[in-house]
């Protein structure tokens, strides 16, 4: 179809995006990759009356690796992230979960940030994001602030960010040698969003847990972490009885999403047999 | 001029001639053309159900800017429509259907309203200004419930939502029911299904300077098109020109008539300037025709052996709000009168009774009721062999028609004979090809092990062609069963076919010169053909109903056979012997056993324009034009198998193998032929496993409004489909071909069907409905589970 009417300005600055912002909080909406944004203009479920393009701003682009940890600017596509060699060194789940996103169209324009501030429950890098400790760097009027991903998700669709808020970077902490990682998704067959999906941080010494992490999407009204599921890995061997355990308090962790293709039951199942397979997936 | 072909061009494996350009992205379809001064269209659409219309508010869209016109259905009131079905079955009540909803809409999409802007982009922002005031009423979409007393009435003249009860009969069903060693039930459902096309519809309607009109539209039928919308907008039918440019895509949707084809032509001529719309694809989904949307309940009687004694069926089959095209048809004539499918049950009884519900209209859809036929066979026959714990082959092997059966008409039928077939062949080319004795033995080895493998079979056949036209009258189908074809010869022998069917990615431009090039012994790249434009092309009934090389191909047959037969005349008077003593071969005229010099074909078509040398009375030019009417229809069939495993603990469905044997008669292209079978069983597995219109049941909201969540599988979710054949030649046709577009979307839901079914016996599971999604075999696992107390 076609959009609304609106106007458009190409920010030169994060402080001129910050100020077009708060000039008019309900008119104005951001543009990274535009691939949740447009369609939803052209179906005039949203119609801003402005659109700031962020795309120009370098403060909001690039990945760098250093000895503490991994910066990803908030316009990183999810194809970028796919591709790095460096990112997948350290951190695998990047490829893994980015080869997940739809398709290489969608791919090279979405970003990163823009699917962290959408917010949408069945995206695929809140789960990633949980998994990998993250912490969410947020530029506003008054400058940067930072907040764990973790707390960043509020609601379907909602997050901390305020509406002259802007997401600039997401700052990874470097994983533990020897740290394995895994994505899993099950694939809505419509829309290839996640029915559910789970990112796991894992790391083994002598055959036992010693660090868990573990990010669910798909499942909920937002992500979540699998605090519990965790926490009951830890000093423990991945024996079935342990996996099976683990499943059962992940799948506890949440009420789920009832829809009109998946009922509440056949998620919470999957959170269990995901999980349970991803652990699976990373005994030795 | 390049030699005559020396192989037979009739079973070559050509490449599709017309690809080029549509691969280089010069495919030129309806939203590719842009006239100066094109208008351009935008509908307000119902979102209510059932609503009755209160004031219709159109003073801001009509001052909103580059607005030129806005009105509601109360001002088209008596000027153009109804639009009338064109297939009625005998008794039917037609409800009217209106251009534009005037006092009540019916389902979520109705038209209500529309704008005519300079862009497309005013024109949306005015639709948006429309005010309509709706007083909402009780709602109905499930066909089960709209035949219940005090179920909301979408009509007057249609009590119970009713508009047509079909019966069909043969032998004594009641008899051998009582008799039989067994009697099972079953209901299964056809779920609805949105027809998705690449190309969503449109149409652009232009005024000529000579008063005529031009109309663009994607259709499949582009002379009925011609005729509907001269009938009723009320043009002169030889002053309208209907041109379908390259259309992507159509599977039955776009061989109907729409509000937007009679609106466009309308405002064209009311506002002297071109006048475009665009269908966009969420409008698609709640405005274009749907498919299937049947429940049936069968009965099956049977011994012990497995063999049918009879088979009893009650369909209901939703049409939507009003009847569509040829809406009373598809779920009467097409769906039961082929209940019995590819098996020998004497015994027949059905009843189809065709249902009004607030949902989009439901029309023809690749297949169209055959497919809903077939299943209604091969549910009740599975069902048989799990009953009974016999193997599903067998079963089928011990019911089949023989081949010596040919003509064989079902339980006696008088509507019904299929005229060829050899179901025995195709079984055991299929199980051969499939490894069907070590699949069937790896399945029971891999159960032990906790992998749940299936087999799936299914068998079909059907009829294609409506014809010939003096049977139609019978049914209330509104048009002939014949096709055109005019072969043209220039005077250097090279040939245009202009003919009635119209591809819509079929390839017919290819397919239609391989037989042409048989007969007129030319280079296929001396043959054009042209399809889709009303002013060149004499007359047609178009693409439906697999008919394209069964009626359209031998019409090009026939008319190249009276080009060589003139061609002859003129040669033997050039060589001055007596015609029956001339030969044609190789492209060449010659006189067989004198040493006289052949004259070719390219000098024969030069004579015929020149005039020098003709036969006395002959008529100069090298033109012929044939309208062929057949005589009875063929019947293709098929056998297929599908190899499965279910995920029971996700309920995921991976297809490991797909094999498909297909009898469509004589093979013209096997290239073409094997994409068309693809296509199809993708379309198939599609319902089978993915697709499904929802509606709200409460308020009527269509739930699938979207490609967000009504799934159309892609690459990654079929398999690779192996499709192989078997030639018996149809004796109704001078090529020997059947049809071939429907047959893989018939034969893949049974086959799909009873390959997950086979896959989850071992808990006990034999019955699931359409879509195999997930979560649904997820849920039935769990509850056998629960049942057997695991
Ligand atoms: C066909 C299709 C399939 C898809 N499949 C998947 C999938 O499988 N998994 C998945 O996770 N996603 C999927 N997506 C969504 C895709 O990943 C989007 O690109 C992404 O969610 C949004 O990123 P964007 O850069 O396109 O954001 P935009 O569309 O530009 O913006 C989205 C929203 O976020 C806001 N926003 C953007 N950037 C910022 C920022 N830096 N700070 C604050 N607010 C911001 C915008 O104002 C807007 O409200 C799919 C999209 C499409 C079209």
């Amino acid at each position: 179809m076609i959009p609304a009417a609106f106007d458009y300005v190409r920010a030169s600055s994060l402080t001129q995006a910050i100020d077009l912002l708060r000039n008019d909080p309900d008119g104005t909406k951001l543009l990274a990759g535009g691939h949740t944004l447009l369609p939803s203009l052209k179906l005039r479920l949203a119609s801003p009356a402005l659109l700031v393009d962020i795309g120009d701003l370098a403060e909001l682009k690039g990945i760098e690796i250093s000895e503490t940890g991994i910066r990803i600017g908030a316009l990183t596509t999810h194809a970028e992230l796919f591709a790095s060699l460096p990112l997948n060194e350290q951190l695998p789940l990047f490829r893994q979960a980015a080869g997940l996103i739809a398709d290489p169209q969608v791919r090279n324009r979405g970003t990163i940030g823009g699917s962290l501030a959408n917010a949408d429950p069945a995206a695929d890098w809140p789960a990633v994001m949980l998994a990998l400790q993250a912490e969410i760097e947020i530029a506003g009027t008054s400058g940067f602030r930072t907040i764990l991903a973790r707390d960043f998700f509020v609601d379907i669709f909602s997050t901390v960010l305020e509406a002259d808020e802007i997401l600039a970077r997401i700052n990874i902490p470097r994983p533990t040698a020897g740290t394995r990682f895994v994505y899993r998704k099950i694939r809505h067959p419509a829309s290839g969003f996640a029915v559910v999906g789970i990112a796991i941080a894992l790391r083994l010494s002598q055959n036992l847990v010693s660090e868990a992490t573990i990010g669910v999407t798909g499942a909920a009204n937002h992500a979540f972490v699998g605090e519990d599921a965790a926490d009951f890995l830890i000093g423990k061997t991945l024996s079935r009885e342990n996996i099976d355990q683990a499943a059962r308090l992940l799948s506890e962790a949440t009420e789920c999403l009832s829809d009109r293709y998946a009922s509440a039951d056949y998620r919470a199942n999957l959170i269990q047999v995901e999980l349970k397979r991803a652990l699976l997936a990373l005994t030795p | 001029m390049s030699q005559a072909p020396a192989i037979r061009q009739i079973g070559q494996p050509l490449r599709r001639r017309e690809d080029f350009k549509l691969l280089a992205g010069k495919g030129r379809y309806v939203d590719d053309i842009k006239l100066p001064g094109m208008l351009h269209m935008a509908v307000l659409r119902s979102p209510h159900a059932h609503a009755r219309i209160g004031r219709v508010d159109l003073s801001a869209a009509r001052s909103a800017p580059g607005v030129r016109l806005a009105l509601s259905g109360q001002a088209l009131d008596g000027k153009i429509g109804p639009i009338r079905p064109n297939w009625i079955i005998p008794g039917s009540k037609v409800p009217s259907r209106p251009v534009i909803a005037i006092d009540r809409v019916r389902f979520v999409g109705e038209c209500v309203a529309l704008v005519v802007a300079e862009t497309l982009a005013e024109a949306y922002d005015a639709v948006g200004l429309i005010d309509v005031d709706y007083e909402v009423l009780p709602a109905v979409t499930d066909e089960e419930v709209a035949v219940r007393d005090g179920a909301p009435q979408l009509h007057d003249n249609v009590p119970g939502n009713i508009t047509t009860i079909y019966k069909v009969r043969g032998g004594d069903y009641q008899k051998v029911s009582r008799e039989a060693d067994h009697v099972i039930g079953l209901r299964v459902v056809n779920n609805r299904l949105i027809p998705t096309c690449m190309e969503t519809r449109a149409i652009v309607a232009a005024p000529e300077l000579d008063g005529t009109l031009t109309v663009y539209i994607g259709s499949q039928v582009p002379h009925m098109h011609r005729r509907w919308i001269a009938e009723t907008v009320g043009i002169p039918e030889h002053q309208l020109r209907v041109v379908a440019p390259d259309i992507g895509g159509g599977f039955g949707a776009k061989m109907h008539l729409y509000s937007e084809d009679l609106l466009c032509p309308y405002l064209a001529r009311e506002l002297g300037a071109p006048v475009k719309w665009w269908e966009s694809r969420s409008e698609s989904h709640q405005s274009t025709s749907h498919g299937r949307a049947h429940t049936e309940r069968i009965e099956v009687a049977f011994t012990n052996e497995g063999k049918i004694l009879g088979l009893k069926v009650e369909t209901l089959g939703n049409v939507g709000a009003y009847l569509s095209n040829m809406a009373s048809g598809g779920p009467t004539v097409n769906t039961v009168n082929f209940g019995t499918g590819t098996y020998k049950i004497d015994n027949y009884e059905a009843i189809s009774r065709v249902v009004v519900t607030n949902t989009v209209p439901v029309d023809a859809y690749r297949g169209y009721g055959r497919p809903e036929g077939a299943y209604i066979a091969e549910r009740a026959i599975d069902a048989v062999a799990r009953h009974l714990k016999l193997d599903q082959v067998e079963v089928r092997r011990k019911n089949f028609v023989q081949p010596a059966e040919f003509p064989y008409r079902p339980y006696g039928s008088m509507g019904v004979m299929y005229d060829s077939g050899n179901y025995q062949g195709l079984l055991d080319k299929a199980l051969a090809a499939f490894d069907y004795d070590r699949r069937r033995s790896e399945c029971e080895a891999l159960r032990g092990s906790g992998i749940y493998r299936g087999i799936g079979v299914a068998a079909y056949t059907h009829m294609c062609g409506m014809a010939p036209s003096r049977r139609l009258a019978v049914s209330g189908f509104d048009r002939g069963g014949w096709e055109s074809a005019r072969v043209s010869i220039d005077s250097s022998g090279r040939a245009t076919i202009y003919s009635g069917s119209m591809s819509q990615g079929q390839g017919h431009i290819t397919s239609l010169s391989q037989i042409a090039a048989d007969v007129l012994q030319i280079p296929i790249e001396n043959i054009e053909v042209v399809q889709g434009d009303t002013r060149q092309v004499q007359a047609g009934h178009g693409t439906f109903n697999s008919r394209s090389m069964a009626v359209g191909g031998s019409s090009v047959h026939v008319s190249s056979q009276r080009i060589v037969a003139k061609a002859k005349k003129i040669a033997a008077s050039m060589l001055e012997v007596d015609e029956k003593d001339v030969s044609y071969s190789a492209g060449a005229f010659s006189v067989p056993g004198t040493d006289i010099p052949p004259v070719t074909f390219s000098k024969v078509a030069r004579m015929a324009y020149v005039g020098h040398k003709l036969p006395d009375r002959l008529e100069p030019g090298l033109d012929e034009t044939v309208f062929y009417d057949p005589t009875g229809m063929g019947s293709p069939s098929g056998v297929h198998l599908a190899y499965v495993e279910v995920d029971p603990e996700t309920g995921i469905v991976d297809i490991l193998d797909y094999v498909a044997v297909d009898d469509v008669g004589t093979l013209i292209n096997p290239r073409l032929a094997a994409g068309q079978i693809h296509g199809g069983v993708v379309q198939g597995i599609a319902q089978a496993l993915y697709e499904e219109v929802s509606y709200d049941a409460d308020n009527g909201q269509l739930l699938t409004g979207s490609l967000l969540d009504y799934a159309v599988p892609r690459a990654e979710h079929v398999p690779n489909i192996r499709s192989l054949f078997q030639e018996t030649p149809s004796p109704t046709n001078p090529i020997g071909v059947k049809g071939i577009g429907e047959s893989g979307s018939i034969a893949a839901p049974p086959c799909m069907v009873h390959a997950v079914l086979d896959a989850v016996s071992p808990f006990g599971i034999t019955h699931l409905d359409m879509p195999l999604t997930p979560p649904r075999i997820w849920a039935a696992v769990q509850e056998a589970r629960k049942g057997a107390g695991q």
